[in-house]
């Protein structure tokens, strides 16, 4: 247990340039706790998929680093780090001739062995199953809409069992009802996981209703970070977007965000 | 802190919604039984298509001037002493090695062109429209005429090792082109044209120069033969085979991720550099030993993983396997085409592959509904 509240994700003094172009300065955000959902909120081009980047290892920040549970994450090889952070990268190329069960199959076997057993192909249907993505099962990901290879995206990268899940828009493609059943299921695994959950919202409300904790990014720079209710009020968000923002209260207790250019 | 089995959620909800529960899980089963449907169908399949191939083998040694019946070879293949000395030469000496060649050619060429496109993420791209044939001829053609080795010390395997070397040197040069950032797969294909347009200009440039004899030797070269077939050969070839496959056969599943991008690959964990570079090393292999063995062939590399693609899909664990299998399939029913098309002339094989391999593919995509390479 004493292990457990440990596993916190932090991460400090990040710098990341591709040539002269500077993406993340010097940054980092404090301990995110397990079993909770993060929002990282921001303008475009603020740097929140390079953030996600750096944080999966999939780019080198010069200096800084970025702790999970007391581990330095550089201090491992690129294949274990991904084991225990799982990223979902925004888009995939959806022109394969793979089926949807192929592709949860291969986040499931972990890209290794030929042989499924009856374990890994109940695995699978269940995700599917679970992500209300049943029915698409033999459709090859070619075939998809937008929305549903987000849906299966999405499906793919909570199949996998890690430590830290960090998900690059996951509803940008998504109608009101499968955005909220996506958040809702994203927030669910991470509480039953224990893990630690990371999302990159364009929709402040979304963010608003589903996540513990929002991290506002602007620049390349964390600018704030805390419980909804308190960057969603601060007027750093605001100068952050550059549009004047107000919150409410909604009919169901819910915290809701306006935007006035 | 790694949570292992079901998602705890699931069994939960399954617990409390005692109708809809059932319900999932009768939908669980569905979809496990409809994947092990599928599976067993490839199975099937595939062992079916091994099958055909094995008679495809049996009516190439039959096909010849000399006709021997269905009945005769298998029992010349199958009893050796039981046979005549005149049928021994003639199945075991002489046409065995074609037959068994051609399968090997065709798996080979097969098996790198599915990989090929895999890695460059480009269903355009074989062997042969990435400027490797061409160099293998160029390279050839360097031996003929000039005698020049670019392997020294290469003795009768002059012409081989040549076409061998140059086809190795472009995919190395191809390869350094991917590592140039922000080249797309239509950079690449481009490259690969650009390299094809040079090795040629440079083979027009030997043929100008060449005597009457060079000329029709490079000719002949070109134009793709399995008349030079050998047991050593079908040697090598099985043993290249058995080095590259079951490495690609290894990397299975990250070859699938790289088909999703590589960013969604490399997010999955696949170290996506380090594959292609291996993985194009292995596939130059395959591809300067086919065609420096029998000359410029095309389109096997090409249509081959195209058929695979359309049958079994892009899941490496049956894209792997029919790619191979589809290749054999098409150079074995060109040996016999090259036979068969008029008794007591042997056709090049090149010929045969575009004249017959093309309307087939043609009639392939016009029959499909899907468009996976665009």
């Amino acid at each position: 247990m004493k292990n457990e509240l440990a596993m916190v994700l932090s991460a400090s003094e990040l710098s990341v340039q591709f040539g002269s172009r500077k993406i993340l300065h010097n940054t980092g955000f404090d301990a995110l706790q397990p079993g909770q959902l993060t929002a990282l909120i921001g303008p475009n081009a603020a740097g929140k998929s390079t953030l996600f980047r750096t944080i999966a290892g999939l780019i080198k920040s010069r200096g800084g680093k970025v702790m999970l549970g007391g581990q330095d994450l550089s201090t491992l090889s690129t294949k274990i780090r991904l084991q225990r952070v799982c990223f979902m990268p925004q888009f995939f190329t959806a022109n394969a001739a793979l089926s949807v069960f192929d592709v949860v199959l291969m986040a499931q076997k972990q890209l290794s062995g030929w042989r499924v057993n009856e374990a890994d192909m109940t695995a699978v249907a269940q995700n599917l199953h679970a992500a209300g993505i049943g029915h698409l099962a033999d459709a090859n990901i070619g075939e998809l809409s937008g929305g549903q290879a987000q849906m299966v995206s999405v499906c793919q990268a909570l199949t996998r069992r890690a430590d830290v899940y960090l998900f690059d828009e996951p509803t940008s493609a998504l109608d009101l009802r499968h955005q909220l059943d996506v958040m809702d299921r994203i927030r669910t695994a991470m509480r039953e996981r224990n893990a630690i959950g990371m999302v990159a919202l364009h929709d402040l409300n979304l963010a608003a209703r589903y996540a513990d904790h929002l991290v506002l990014i602007g620049a390349g720079k964390i600018l704030n970070q805390g419980p909804p209710d308190h960057v969603l009020s601060d007027p750093l968000i605001a100068q952050t977007y550059d549009v004047a923002i107000e919150t409410s209260s909604g009919p169901r207790k819910e915290l809701n965000v306006h935007a006035y250019a | 802190m790694v949570v292992h089995g079901h998602p705890a959620f699931l069994i939960l909800k399954v617990e409390f919604m005692a109708d809809v529960g059932s319900d999932h899980r009768q939908t669980v089963t569905t979809l496990v039984s409809n994947y092990q449907y599928r599976s067993l169908k490839r199975w099937l399949l595939l062992l079916a298509t091994i099958g055909i191939l094995c008679i495809m083998v049996v009516i190439d040694i039959m096909t010849g001037p000399a006709s021997l019946s269905f009945s005769e070879v298998i029992r010349v293949i199958l009893n050796p002493p039981d046979a005549t000395p005149q049928q021994r030469v003639i199945i075991w000496d002489l046409r065995m090695p074609i037959a068994l060649m051609a399968i090997c050619i065709g798996a080979m060429l097969g098996v790198a062109g599915a990989e090929m496109q895999t890695i460059l993420n480009n269903s355009l791209a074989d062997p042969f429209t990435l400027g490797l044939s061409s160099a293998a001829s160029f390279g050839a053609a360097l031996a003929i005429t000039l005698q020049w080795s670019i392997i020294p010390g290469a003795g009768i395997f002059l012409v081989t090792g040549n076409a061998f070397a140059m086809a190795m040197l472009t995919s190395l040069a191809l390869y350094g082109f991917t590592r140039l950032r922000g080249v797309t797969p239509e950079t690449m294909i481009l490259v690969g044209i650009a390299m094809l347009f040079t090795f040629n200009a440079l083979l027009a440039l030997l043929q100008y120069g060449a005597s009457e004899l060079e000329l029709s030797q490079i000719i002949f070269w070109q134009l793709g033969s399995l008349a030079r077939a050998s047991w050593g050969k079908v040697l090598t070839c099985v043993i290249v085979l058995a080095i590259v496959v079951p490495y690609f056969m290894s990397r299975s599943w990250s070859l699938t991720a790289l088909r999703m991008g590589e960013d969604k690959a490399a997010s999955l964990g696949v170290n996506v550099s380090f594959l292609r570079l291996s993985v194009l090393a292995g596939v130059s292999l395959l591809a300067a030993v086919a065609v420096s063995f029998v000359g410029a062939v095309a389109f096997v590399g090409l249509v081959g993983p195209h058929i695979a693609r359309i049958v079994v899909g892009e899941d490496q664990r049956g894209f792997l396997p029919f790619s191979a299998l589809a290749g054999a399939l098409i150079m074995s029913g060109t040996s016999i085409a090259s036979k068969a098309i008029t008794p007591g002339v042997i056709y090049p094989i090149g010929m045969i592959t575009s004249l017959i391999g093309i309307p087939f593919f043609i009639s392939l995509i016009l029959s499909q509904r899907q468009r996976h390479w665009q």
